[in-house]
């Protein structure tokens, strides 16, 4: 009998291309997602080489980082030089080497880890890559997926194959069910909270357990997509009955026979029984509150029950970064978190830009008016997810709330276009990372879920969800 | 790419954990198509103040260490997004090597493609490079790729591990995409062997 692996050792092993003797390999890869800001100099290699892409229809471009969001968009004014510069060499890389694109002008465009799912590129059993750290989104659907560097996306453009060697396996098991009030984004914080942003280094995670199972597939891929936060080089969680369901009809999607192969292919994915784990880290869901990060970097997290700590409580070394960070967010040690005052709210990002993540958001906020003074913002994470959210009436309860209703794009994630936080603001953020001037130089990012995110724009200091829950008021 | 082999030159300490690429540069740089020119703006917000002027406490802004080649740096270097700008940044400052106990994982990958070496070594050994790279510009450390060591200004010589591919390549300066097309006929049959087996992919 062949001895039990992992679901990342088979995804692995079908992909592997061909094997040196030192053990480094060529993996190949079935996906390439491409976004503006890490591909032109990918493509000005292939220029300059006189090379071709390989498999132009395995290749997806969406431009997603520079893109203004509102309204008025289709006027190139509205962008800065640079930014027009970057995403019209995006355009015209995506039309001479003939891949899938997608232009600002099509309503599927959108953040490139919302249309890769959304349009069925992303499936069970792939290897999926992008010029982005947060492609282990698509570990949700049982994919190898991550992130990589522009050297590596000119080497995949030419060649449809990266030079790998294996990671090591790491099992993050969340047993039990969720509490009302607690959601992916909270597991994902707790695990980074947990590991420390470098716990993840060298491994590949596998999250499974029962609360995992029960998570719906956008729920995955928030947790999926912070895989990267700690350290890990992907996420992944193995394909059932429900991501089949999601797959199922996109435009990419298999169809008939085909289909039916596939997910008899697809239903091999698990890990055996008896496979190996280099690390485990097991949760209890029951154990898991609403966190918040208070500080500078994704592991600094708390229950929102909780203080601001003392560098005292750290180790020398991480005691000095904590410092650092409580001075720039402008926070002191015993601080209750609920009464940090926030002055900006942003619902959006490739972590919780989904139609799930506008719902829970659209809950909290039904007849009620975000604080004054409040600046708050929508960004869905495409073009589609902002049509349905039309559809189901979530955009008037966002209007009505006194949000701005936004066009799809990255945005306020990491302020590249001209959504940014000024010096000394504090905003209540969805996305997945709080690093120093990541929304704007000097900004003060809290990470939290949308329904946090809601509550906070409406009382103005971060707050308790729980509080907020029907059983409460 | 640039060949590395040996080097000696001027260390830079950066006790900090968690350097993460935000940091190394910022993203309102990352709108450039090309990958040279970015030096000016490493460790933009650490180094210059809102208006452009040199933060003088910023270690490559005091006179020691703005040659320095290496950093050397605390834990988990490198974090954070994808970016490649961020070692190109590093590159066109002049910076060939970093000594920590830990990267990020893409960010480690990103240093060997542009002829940067990234060298792991222990807590103590770090702790005792960082200070040696404190005395200033006199203190020049060596880094010998063949042989794997790094030496302090004062002979203690410390040895690291380091993948042989790369090594191969950063030695001798070699793309790998020249590498990979050799196997082009690998690269082919497998996906023969692919359209059979999973023909929706
Ligand atoms: S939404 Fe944020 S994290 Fe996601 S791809 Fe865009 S910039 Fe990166």
């Amino acid at each position: 009998m062949p001895a039990p692996r992992t679901l990342y050792d088979k995804i692995w092993d079908d992909h592997v291309a061909d094997q040196a003797a030192d053990g480094t390999c060529l993996l190949y890869i079935d996906r390439h997602l491409v976004h503006e800001v890490t591909s032109p100099q990918a493509f000005e290699g292939l220029r300059m080489t006189g090379r071709k892409v390989r498999a132009p229809e395995k290749t997806i471009a969406v431009p997603d980082h520079n893109v203004p969001t509102t309204l008025d968009r289709a006027n190139a004014a509205t962008m800065t030089e640079d930014s027009r510069i970057q995403v019209e060499a995006l355009d015209k890389n995506a039309r001479d080497f003939g891949v899938n694109y997608y232009p600002v002008s099509d309503v599927r465009q959108g953040i490139v880890h919302i249309v890769g799912p959304e349009q069925g590129w992303t499936l069970p059993g792939m290897t999926v890559v992008c010029g982005d750290s947060h492609t282990a989104t698509h570990g949700a659907f049982g994919a190898l997926a991550h992130g990589i560097g522009t050297s590596e996306v000119e080497h995949v453009l030419a060649t449809q194959t990266l030079i790998q060697k294996k990671s090591k396996n790491m099992k993050v098991e969340i047993t039990g069910s969720l509490r009302p009030g607690v959601t992916a984004k909270d597991i994902t914080l707790s695990v980074i909270g947990a590991t420390g942003t470098a716990g993840g280094t060298g491994y590949v995670i596998e999250y499974c357990g029962q609360a995992i199972r029960e998570l719906s597939m956008e729920g995955r891929m928030t947790v999926c997509n912070m895989a990267i936060e700690g350290g890990a080089r992907a996420g992944i969680i193995a394909p059932d009955e429900k991501t089949f369901a999601y797959c199922l009809g996109r435009p990419h999607a298999p169809k008939g026979a085909q289909w039916e192969a596939a997910v008899a292919y697809w239903k091999t994915l698990y890990t055996d029984e008896g496979a190996h784990f280099d690390k485990v880290l097991t949760l209890k869901a029951e154990d898991i509150a609403p966190v918040v990060t208070w500080g500078t970097s994704p592991e600094d997290v708390l229950p929102i029950t909780g203080v601001v700590p003392s560098p005292s409580q750290f180790e020398p070394g991480k005691a000095e970064a904590v410092q650092r960070s409580l001075d720039y967010m402008g926070l002191t040690p015993g601080q209750k978190l609920t009464d940090i005052a926030i002055d900006t709210v942003f619902i959006g990002s490739c972590t919780n830009g989904r139609i799930e993540d506008l719902r829970a958001a659209a809950a909290v906020l039904k007849g009620k008016k975000i604080k004054a003074g409040m600046r708050a913002m929508v960004v869905p994470g495409s073009g589609l997810v902002r049509a349905q959210a039309e559809e189901e009436g979530l955009a008037q309860i966002f209007l009505d709330a006194g949000f701005e209703w936004r066009l799809a794009g990255c945005s306020m994630c990491l302020a590249m276009n001209p959504d940014q936080l000024s010096p000394g603001e504090r905003c209540a953020a969805t996305s997945n990372r709080n690093f120093e001037g990541r929304q704007g130089r000097g900004g003060r990012t809290h990470l939290l879920s949308p329904a946090m995110a809601a509550a906070a724009a409406i009382t103005g200091h971060l707050t308790d969800i729980r509080q907020m829950m029907p059983e409460h008021a | 790419m640039d060949k590395f082999t040996k080097l000696t030159g001027i260390a830079a300490p950066m006790p900090l954990v968690n350097i993460d690429t935000d940091m190394i540069i910022p993203k309102q740089f990352l709108k450039t198509i090309a990958r040279t020119g970015l030096g000016k703006n490493l460790f933009d917000e650490m180094r210059y103040t809102q208006d452009g002027a040199e933060i003088p406490g910023f270690v490559l802004n005091q006179p020691a260490y703005r040659k320095a080649e290496i950093l050397v740096a605390g834990d988990n270097f490198g974090c954070g997004s994808s970016r490649e700008h961020a070692p190109w940044a590093l590159l066109d400052f002049g910076i060939r090597a970093v000594i920590s106990t830990s990267y990020a994982d893409i960010f480690y990958n990103n240093c060997f493609k542009n002829g940067i070496l990234p060298i792991v070594l222990p807590a103590d050994q770090v702790a005792i490079l960082m200070d040696d790279a404190k005395k200033g510009a006199n203190a020049r450390v060596t880094i010998d790729l063949e042989s794997q060591t790094v030496t302090t200004s004062d002979g203690q010589s410390f040895p690291f591990e380091v993948d042989s591919h790369r090594k191969h390549c950063l030695l001798n300066g070699l793309d790998d995409i020249g590498l990979t097309l050799e196997k082009a006929s690998a690269i082919d049959s497998f996906e023969k062997k692919a359209a059979t087996l999973r023909p929706w992919v």
